[in-house]
């Protein structure tokens, strides 16, 4: 019980945010309308996948100073789980953007800094493809991933403040907080993001499990 | 110091190797020039000052991943074990940078000249803040080029890698580069660009700061 507790808590937190946020009342709002509840399931995309890319950095670190197996592979998997949020978050993003926007992509900074930043850690991906000797893939793309990250927060949260975008919270826009008066909305928003945080750390682990799993039969 | 002593050794031994042979400064030259002439060829006039902008950087762009992705692919194995001996990671990297500064600025000033004078159409009214861009761009070209050619060096498969590698680093820094060098061709006032060139001086010394910290890891095989 004392290892599963947050997973349950994970699980709960994201089913009653399914719940709450599709339910619950939130403002009523010109043109963003209904599609505010976006909120609840775009942005905490993001949170899970900033958090699962600080993860990868720290085993990067970690695997330059101990060269062990292990926090090369933590490193790896937890960009590969964190990769499928930010398709995630791009894609929430741009439905809800065909609502409000008029557009799936309307060339806005912020859906733009957004794609590179997902760019950067495919190259990563690729980079680990090229090279074939483990040791030296392991200690060459540690240190990719330790150079990209202090870009990837640039882009994803520097950048985009310099622009004119459309993005809520961006460009002069109001971010959610000025619409939240009776803080109805964060009742469901900080639970999701929570939720969603534990739901990325748990596909990680498993996908780290599998990839252990995995590397001992090769051995064997 | 000691580690002043051998960046200075260093640079004299770079700049001493390029002017014995003088094929990267000539080859990208070369390169730049006619990259610039196949542009005029095919597009003969550039009605928009903002496609006149974004061309130059673009040529700006893939001429200096050509010529600073030179300085660690160009080496040979035995070249790299030969300054791992003699001096300090910090001491390669750093002048290894510098050296590709030193490049840069030579080339893209003469680029820049060139591009004037093919593209004549248009002149940027103020020419002095175009000029502060064009060498922040050099400064970051370089900063960003040398460690990422380091990487793709070590990783032992040369140009496509550098290509994929620098592009997504590369970017926010041309847009920033694009950005401040369009105030320029507008003929802003100076205080209107001070945001830009200081996020690019930010992103410049974040860039070297992160690759001297990880710089002596790849440098050890």
């Amino acid at each position: 019980m004392h290892k599963t507790w947050w997973k349950i808590l994970g699980s709960v937190l994201v089913i009653y945010t399914a719940i709450a946020g599709l339910l619950l009342g939130v403002p009523r709002l010109p043109i963003l309308n209904e599609t505010i509840r976006n909120l609840y399931f775009h942005v905490p995309m993001w949170f899970a996948m900033i958090v699962l890319f600080s993860i990868s950095v720290f085993y990067s670190v970690r695997s330059l100073s101990t060269k062990s197996e292990i926090d090369d592979m933590k490193a790896v998997e937890s960009v590969n789980a964190g990769i499928v949020f930010g398709l995630l978050g791009l894609v929430t993003g741009a439905i809800w953007a065909k609502f409000t926007w008029g557009q799936f992509w309307s060339f806005d900074p912020k859906q733009n800094f957004a794609a590179i930043s997902i760019l950067l850690y495919f190259a990563y991906l690729i980079l680990r493809n090229a090279i074939d000797e483990e040791q030296k893939r392991a200690k060459i793309s540690a240190i990719y991933n330790i150079f990209a990250f202090p870009m990837m927060v640039v882009l994803l949260f520097v950048l985009p403040r310099l622009k004119d975008s459309l993005h809520p919270g961006n460009g002069g826009n109001p971010g959610f907080n000025s619409y939240d008066l009776d803080s109805r909305m964060r009742m469901v928003f900080y639970p999701a993001c929570l939720g969603w945080i534990l739901v990325g750390y748990w596909v990680y682990t498993i996908r780290f499990r599998i990839r252990t799993i995995e590397n001992k039969q090769q051995q064997n | 110091m000691q580690l002043a002593k051998e960046v200075k050794y260093l640079i004299h031994k770079e700049v001493l190797l390029e002017w014995r042979s003088k094929y990267t400064i000539n080859g990208v030259l070369l390169y730049v020039v006619s990259t610039i002439f196949t542009c005029y060829l095919s597009f003969v006039s550039l009605g928009d000052k903002l496609t006149w902008n974004a061309l130059f950087w673009i040529i700006m762009l893939f001429a200096s991943i050509n010529g600073v992705s030179k300085s660690f692919l160009q080496e040979t194995k035995g070249q790299q074990l030969y300054s791992y001996v003699l001096a300090s990671p910090a001491a390669v990297l750093i002048s290894k940078t510098v050296y590709n500064i030193l490049l840069m600025l030579v080339l893209t000033t003469i680029a820049l000249g060139f591009y004037t004078l093919v593209f004549d159409s248009f002149t940027p009214p103020d020419l002095w803040l175009y000029y502060v861009a064009v060498v922040l761009g050099s400064i970051s070209f370089s900063t960003v080029f040398t460690m990422v050619s380091a990487i793709a060096s070590k990783a032992g498969n040369g140009g496509m890698l550098m290509a994929i590698l620098s592009f997504p680093i590369i970017i926010p820094v041309l847009i920033l580069l694009i950005k401040l060098a369009k105030n320029a061709v507008d003929g802003l006032p100076w205080e209107n660009s001070y945001d830009e060139i200081a996020m690019l001086l930010v992103v410049n010394v974040l860039m070297v700061a992160t690759s001297l910290l990880l710089f002596p890891y790849l440098w050890r095989d």
